[in-house]
């Protein structure tokens, strides 16, 4: 025992970093998500009770766990329904109530197994999409449903609600605690995978001024990621999401100027790059490529952003391979948007009229209608091949289409640049 | 936010003494555990101080160069790891988790400090970067 005086905020330092392995372990004996978190607050409550007394344990993890047990042998008992799944319940946990400590690996891996379980469930597709990312953030991020709340900028009760629906939907559709057999992994990875790039782009998106727990999503979802990439080594499009974003988050500093506002690509200081951010990012992205996952849709994208990681200065980018990149992720998840984002580095790569024919092309296709970017690269291009009048005119038409003040100002000073 | 744990020396690692092979895996074990945690971003142990070297910077702008080893063996480090956590409370929980660093029979400590942030920096470093900006020229790519 470690004899030492925790504070409150000490023991739920001590329960962010325990509580999704509890919860997954308690999930997979009692095979109810609810009723899961409920015994792990539950030993929560025990732990600050004695804890400040008793000191902190040396594995903190396993008396939270024998502890949830206890208590889940005592509802079971209390309940005086004799329902048959209850039984099996309470035979279940004594029998566990008799394993050995847990020191050892096989054990670790079955924690590593239930961790994985509750992965899996929290992003269940029968679910909404807010709905995964407020019980990932909860049961999986440890955040505390007001956390949760300031970071999506919502009422702590939507967030409450949002999550106690969630858990009945699971109870309800009776969906089983485990991890996808092998012909629906692929896709339910892809929720997974969904899920924690969409808390990460919330982040991402946070503005100067928002909450300080909104920038910390990309931390948070960094987080999931690498936990993920650790319990699910060998999928290669894991590695290629945790590259993906370690890459962006390496941008963090150099992505918003003194009055909150937004700085391109382009002009940010390359010297405030993170580069340890950029370090871990490559690696994450090799894995991807030794494990054949070079062609995943996330993989793809990170390969773009380490282009621009690797380059010490704008001028270093090697816009060639980013139009090849952008040419193999219009073949596996063909988009408009990607169309556009290629046109405009073929544009770097081979010329303006290289790049305005991919982009002509796009517009004649009709799929980016009312989209702002497609007239404002139309216009870059333009103006690089001289045709000053016809910049002029998209640039203007850009900026009647965008609904982002800054934005249009910007593209409305282009245009007033031409005249 | 970031914080790193600073692992400080003593006189057997300064001497250059190798740990046991159970303090080996016992740290093994423990790094493992914060990767899978996704707290660990990178980690280190350094050689004794014998190998190293000082930089003196004296006032008048005056350099000068000291080799290894250096006797304050109580200021000196021995090795550090970088994790990325909610709050100090969670970098001290993270720290109690660690095996002894330099085995039972060792008195040693652990500290514990906050990584500065780019937030954590003033307005004027912005400006001046801004004027920087300003001088490239731009192009329309989305950050």
């Amino acid at each position: 025992m470690v004899a030492v005086t925790e504070t409150h905020r000490g023991i739920e330092s001590v329960w962010r970093i325990e509580s999704a392995r509890l919860i997954a372990g308690l999930a997979r004996i009692t095979r109810d998500i609810g009723l899961a978190e409920d015994l792990a607050q539950d030993a929560l409550i025990a732990a600050l009770e004695q804890w400040p007394h008793e000191g902190v344990p040396r594995n903190p993890g396993a008396w939270l766990m024998t502890t949830a047990k206890r208590r889940a042998l005592d509802r079971l008992r209390r309940d005086k329904v004799a329902d048959r799944s209850h039984a099996e319940i309470g035979r279940d946990l004594q029998a566990q109530q008799m394993a050995p400590p847990d020191v050892d690996r096989a054990l670790d891996d079955d924690i590593g197994d239930d961790l994985l379980r509750l992965i899996f469930t929290a992003c269940h597709p029968v679910l909404s999409s807010e709905a995964r990312v407020a019980l990932s953030l909860r049961l999986l991020g440890g955040l505390t449903t007001e956390e949760i709340a300031r970071a999506y900028l919502v009422p702590e009760a939507t967030i409450a609600q949002r999550i106690v629906r969630a858990k009945r939907t699971l109870a309800e559709k009776k969906i089983p605690f485990e991890v996808p057999r092998a012909e629906e992994l692929a896709e339910r990875l892809a929720s997974v995978l969904g899920v924690i790039y969409l808390i990460f782009n919330e982040g991402y998106s946070a503005t100067a001024g928002d909450d300080w727990l909104r920038p910390e999503l990309c931390e948070d979802a960094l987080r999931l990621g690498r936990i993920l990439a650790e319990l699910m080594p060998k999928e290669a499009e894991v590695h290629g999401l945790v590259a993906l974003m370690e890459i962006q988050a390496s941008r963090t500093a150099a992505r918003v100027g003194p009055s909150g506002e937004p700085i391109l690509l382009m002009d940010q200081n390359r010297a405030r790059w993170d580069q340890m951010l950029i370090r871990r990012g490559l690696a994450a992205l090799e894995r991807a490529g030794r494990l054949g996952g070079a062609r995943g849709p996330y993989a793809l994208q990170a390969a773009i952003a380490a282009c621009h990681a690797r380059a010490r200065t704008p001028g270093e980018t090697d816009w060639a391979q980013i139009a090849g990149l952008y040419g193999v992720l219009s073949e596996v998840t063909p988009s408009p948007v990607v169309e556009l984002n290629r046109a405009m580095a073929v544009g770097m790569a081979f010329g303006p009229a290289a790049g305005l024919s991919v982009a002509d092309a796009l517009a004649a296709s009709g799929s980016l209608e009312g989209y702002h970017r497609l007239p404002s690269v139309r216009a870059e291009l333009l103006f690089q091949l001289g045709r000053l009048a016809e910049a002029r005119d998209e640039f203007e038409r850009a900026a009647s289409l965008t609904r982002n003040a800054r934005e249009r100002e910007m593209l409305l000073d282009r245009a007033r640049q031409i005249s | 936010m970031r914080f790193m744990m600073i692992v400080k020396a003593t006189k057997d690692s300064e001497a250059g003494v190798m740990p046991s092979m159970e303090l080996v895996q016992a740290m093994g074990k423990y790094n493992e555990e914060m990767v899978k945690a996704g707290v660990l971003l990178a980690g280190e142990g350094l050689q004794a101080s014998s190998q190293g070297a000082r930089v003196h910077f004296a006032r008048g702008g005056k350099t000068s160069v000291v080799d290894g080893p250096f006797a304050e063996t109580k200021e000196l480090i021995a090795g550090f790891w970088l994790i990325e956590v909610k709050s100090k409370e969670e970098a001290v929980a993270w720290a109690l988790r660690c095996p002894a660093p330099h085995g039972p029979d060792q008195d040693t400590h652990i500290e514990i400090r906050k990584v500065f942030e780019s937030a954590d920096f003033g307005p004027e470093v912005e400006a001046q970067e801004k004027a920087l900006r300003d001088e490239i020229g731009k192009t329309s790519f989305k950050s």
